[in-house]
């Protein structure tokens, strides 16, 4: 047995790399799928990616990257205090539709008051839809995965409803809400957007997901509530016999991740959406918050940057038809990544498993050893 | 213990000069051991010394660095525990696999079930099972399920799980750990069956009066070292235990005459229920004075856990009152009772006692992070905690040092102990329970554990101990409360008990006190 570090050792010992080599794998397979169809895999990256070299480009994928930050802190959060945030579709939804009705309902009132309250209501909404879940959970001990799901689908219709009230609805013939108030939006300014050459939907909206993703990583890291969460996360047994309220944070931390999930909805609206339409479907912000908090291992500033890759990729995936590509390949090269990085954890699992008197480390180093050997 | 079924012409197993490395770490540095036929050998050892690398290397979990490993005389490279089983070895793990939902029937003849055609001949099988239980004197209930048999049957059915598998060379990890004192009795009886007819036994542990009342041989292992094979009719329980861990071990506690003081916890006609909705505190009545520890004997299942549940706030009782103090802790929450002065090791020292995912650090504070110097309005205070950590480290002798930010995971079982005795007494309650806070533990910690139990006493605190050793009841009690079905039927001074007396008031013949 060597001395040398195996790169089966790297990849067990370090995250970061295993992501990485989840992402490149994920490529590959999309890579394969492009040659079996017979287009140019060079030209299909290419356009993936092209919009990175450029200000305009750039500037889109970070407006496409703000609710994609914003529901995946909302998501890490949950997995850091021990609670599998499913719900964040739905809380994203009704968040999205509460700034939606301020905007429109209070939309005479000055930007720095208005913009304020869109968010309040959002986060609001989004916490409120977090903590009846927990509260049924807490309660009377039912699933919270499966009603998170379930009040994804009631969000869905609520929002749909109060799309089609006369309030709320577009006075033309559009199936979907007014426009919201300008007063509402996170627009940044025509001349400066233009002299800048930047997306039309530029927004600072941004800012506000970069201080989210502070905050987040300051409650979990330095505060007594993130500390009393992360206990209950871990270790509830231990949690309740040190002293905490083990419901209560339960209910906190779904509030937190609901209300994070909720102020995604509204900074997608105030800033790009500008409207909500009637849906057919769900729009998959909350499972896209998912994918994010995976990749960025639920760290808030892997986060930050997984949001930025994730936006990367759907903004570069819906140009992918320029080049004769059909833009599902960004879901193959998604659920690649997903597979990858969930399959990590079960080998991690398996091998805790077998070798239940080494520690994980060790085992991934004798794993190592043991394929050198054979070689 | 006469060697009567020793066949030293014999050798079955014999591991010469095993060297396993992890990385830069050396776990085994040159071990030996030889074991014959209708051997019972020990292997002793303190918690992290290497015993359980150096078995899964003879079981084909792990391959040897260097080494060679000779079954009947024979060299082998084992790839996994099939080669280990193939070559008639046998191992009964310290936490046992078994399907809990099968019966004892389905879980020995689990992956190797005889059929008829292509369906399972469930007769033959049931058969098989009884015929081997009855060969080796291990009487089971075929038919009853493993989650309703108590933990010394399942372990029975690991055993039988091994012999149905043709092993004639056993290996027991730590095998008496979660054992009532006439559960293992019993076993050391099977295991005495088992060599007189022919088979040879390893013995892994770290308790000497088993190894004095069992094994024929032991070899000792000290930090991955060889310290030596003895005869264990020739040597003494401390020259063991001064092998294991490099220097004199006291077993005596010291400890000074103390008149108690007034009455910290006082229990009146508690009642409560146990997970099924049974009565199982049945009007208890208890007190612990200043200066003093109160042990409680007693068999497991009679109450004394749900007690201590009670006491901390983790299980509502029925009826009764709980005074810490002068205060009523009783149903209210464990945080109640902490700020009223209860503080517990808890039995359970994974699930209750630490957050494993927490570095040392974090489950150092773990009831007193709210409060200052560790935080500040809500803001944790970084500097003052691993100050702390690191004061709590050197003055405990948490091991390794500088493991501030390890996880507690990482540590072993007597070092992770360490940590929860750092914390609940620098808590500095008024009122110290500790539930089994020996288990598991090898000499060298039990002599720490003890120290500060007693430490705690002499400073005036009231200590309540609850233990299924009853050694340590023995050893450390000022008062010794048997407990029996739910109430104490018998309170008697510590120094005045004899193991035979409270084993019978355990089993209900005590008068009432």
């Amino acid at each position: 047995m060597t001395k040398k570090k195996g790169v089966l050792d790297l990849i067990a010992e370090n995250r970061f790399i295993h992501i990485l080599l989840s992402i490149l794998l994920g490529f590959l397979v999309g890579a394969i799928f492009l040659m079996v169809m017979g287009l140019s895999v060079g030209a299909a990256y290419g356009r993936l990616f092209s919009s990175l070299t450029s200000l305009k480009g750039f500037s889109y994928v970070v407006v496409y990257a703000i609710p994609y930050i914003v529901v995946g802190l909302s998501v890490a959060f949950s997995f850091k205090t021990g609670v599998f945030n499913i719900g964040a579709e739905g809380q994203y939804v009704v968040g999205s539709m509460a700034a939606c009705c301020v905007s429109i309902l209070a939309g005479s009132l000055p930007k720095p008051l208005l913009i304020p309250l869109c968010f309040l209501a959002a986060m609001a909404a989004g916490a409120l839809w977090g903590v009846i879940v927990g509260f049924l959970k807490t309660k009377w001990g039912i699933n919270e995965v499966l009603s998170m799901i379930m009040f994804n689908w009631i969000a869905f219709y609520l929002s749909n409803f109060i799309a089609g009230l006369p309030a709320i609805k577009s006075d033309g013939t559009a199936e979907a809400t007014k426009n919201i108030s300008a007063n509402a939006s996170t627009l940044l300014s025509k001349d400066f957007i233009n002299s800048m050459g930047l997306a039309p939907t530029a927004n600072w909206g941004i800012l506000v997901a970069i201080a989210m993703t502070v905050l987040v990583w300051f409650i979990i890291e330095k505060t007594t509530l993130g500390y009393e969460l992360k206990a209950v996360g871990f270790n509830r047994h231990a949690a309740e016999y040190g002293g905490i309220g083990v419901n209560r944070s339960i209910l906190t931390a779904l509030a937190i991740s609901g209300a994070l999930a909720g102020l995604g909805g509204a900074l997608q609206l105030m800033g790009m959406g500008g409207r909500i339409s009637i849906f057919s479907s769900q729009e998959g912000f909350g499972f896209a918050g998912i994918v994010v908090a995976l990749i960025g291992c639920s760290n808030p500033y892997g986060v930050l940057v997984a949001g930025l890759f994730y936006g990367a990729l759907m903004y570069g995936g819906s140009k992918l038809n320029l080049e004769g590509v059909p833009t599902q390949l960004i879901n193959v090269i998604v659920g690649t990544v997903v597979f990858f990085i969930a399959i990590s954890v079960i080998f991690e699992n398996i091998k805790r498993i077998k070798l239940p008197a080494m520690g994980r480390r060790e085992a991934a180093k004798q794993k190592a050893a043991e394929k050198e050997e054979t070689k | 213990m006469a060697k009567q079924y020793v066949d030293m012409n014999t050798p079955v197993i014999e591991m010469r000069n095993i060297v396993k490395k992890f990385g830069d770490f050396t776990a085994n540095d040159g071990i030996n051991l030889t074991v014959h036929k209708g051997e019972i050998h020990a292997i002793l050892g303190e918690n992290g010394a290497g015993k359980s690398t150096l078995m899964n290397q003879l079981y084909g979990l792990l391959k040897p660095t260097s080494g060679d490993i000779l079954v009947r005389g024979k060299k082998i490279t084992m790839q996994s525990p099939r080669d280990a089983i193939e070559a008639g070895i046998g191992m009964v793990h310290q936490h046992f696999m078994l399907v809990q939902p099968f019966t004892v029937t389905e879980n020995i003849i689990l992956g190797t079930e005889p059929r008829k055609g292509v369906a399972l001949d469930m007769a033959a099988a049931r058969k098989n099972v009884v015929e081997i239980s009855e060969k080796y004197g291990l009487s089971i209930d075929p038919d009853a399920k493993i989650e309703d048999i108590s933990v010394g049957m399942q372990q029975r059915v690991e055993i039988l799980k091994a012999l149905y598998r043709g092993a004639d060379i056993l290996i027991l990890d730590e095998p008496t750990s979660s054992l009532t004192p006439q559960e293992i009795v019993e076993l050391i009886e099977i295991m005495h069956n088992l060599t007189h007819d022919g088979k040879s036994i390893i013995l892994i542990t770290h308790k000497l009066k088993e190894i004095k009342e069992s094994a024929d041989y032991c070899t000792i292992i000290r930090l991955g070292k060889y310290i030596g094979t003895v005869d264990v009719d020739k040597v003494t329980e401390n020259d063991l235990a001064s092998m294991m861990v490099g220097r004199k071990v006291s077993f005596q506690v010291e400890k000074p005459p103390m008149t108690p003081g007034e009455v910290v916890l006082d229990v009146k006609d508690l009642h409560c229920l146990d997970y099924r909705g049974v009565e199982i505190v049945k009007g208890l009545d208890l007190q612990v004075r200043r200066g003093e520890i109160v042990g409680i004997a007693g068999i497991d299942g009679n109450g004394q856990t749900e007690l201590v549940e009670v006491i901390t706030g983790l299980r509502k009782g029925t009826r009764g009152q709980v005074l810490v103090n002068g205060t009523d802790v009783f149903n209210k929450s464990p945080r109640f009772g902490f700020d009223h002065g209860v503080s517990s090791i808890p039995a359970d020292r994974q699930k209750h006692g630490l957050v494993l995912d927490f570095s040392i650090e974090d489950n150092l504070i773990l009831q007193n992070y709210g409060d200052e110097p560790f935080s500040r309005g809500s803001i944790l205070d970084r500097g003052q905690i691993f100050g702390f950590a690191s004061d709590s480290i050197e003055n405990y002798d948490i091991r390794p040092s500088g493991s501030e930010k390890r996880p507690a995971g990482t540590l072993s079982g007597g070092n992770q102990q360490k940590v929860i005795i750092a914390r609940e007494v620098q808590n500095d309650k008024d009122l110290l329970i500790a539930v089994n806070p020996t288990r598991g533990l090898d000499v060298g910690a039990i002599e720490y554990v003890h120290k500060y139990l007693v430490d705690q006493r002499n400073k005036g605190k009231a200590v309540l101990l609850v233990s299924f050793e009853l050694d340590e009841i023995m050893g450390l009690s000022d008062i010794i409360d048997v407990i029996f079905d739910g109430r104490i039927v018998s309170s008697i001074p510590g120094e005045k008990a004899t193991e035979n007396e409270l084993g019978l008031m355990m089993a209900g013949g005590g008068k009432k006190a």
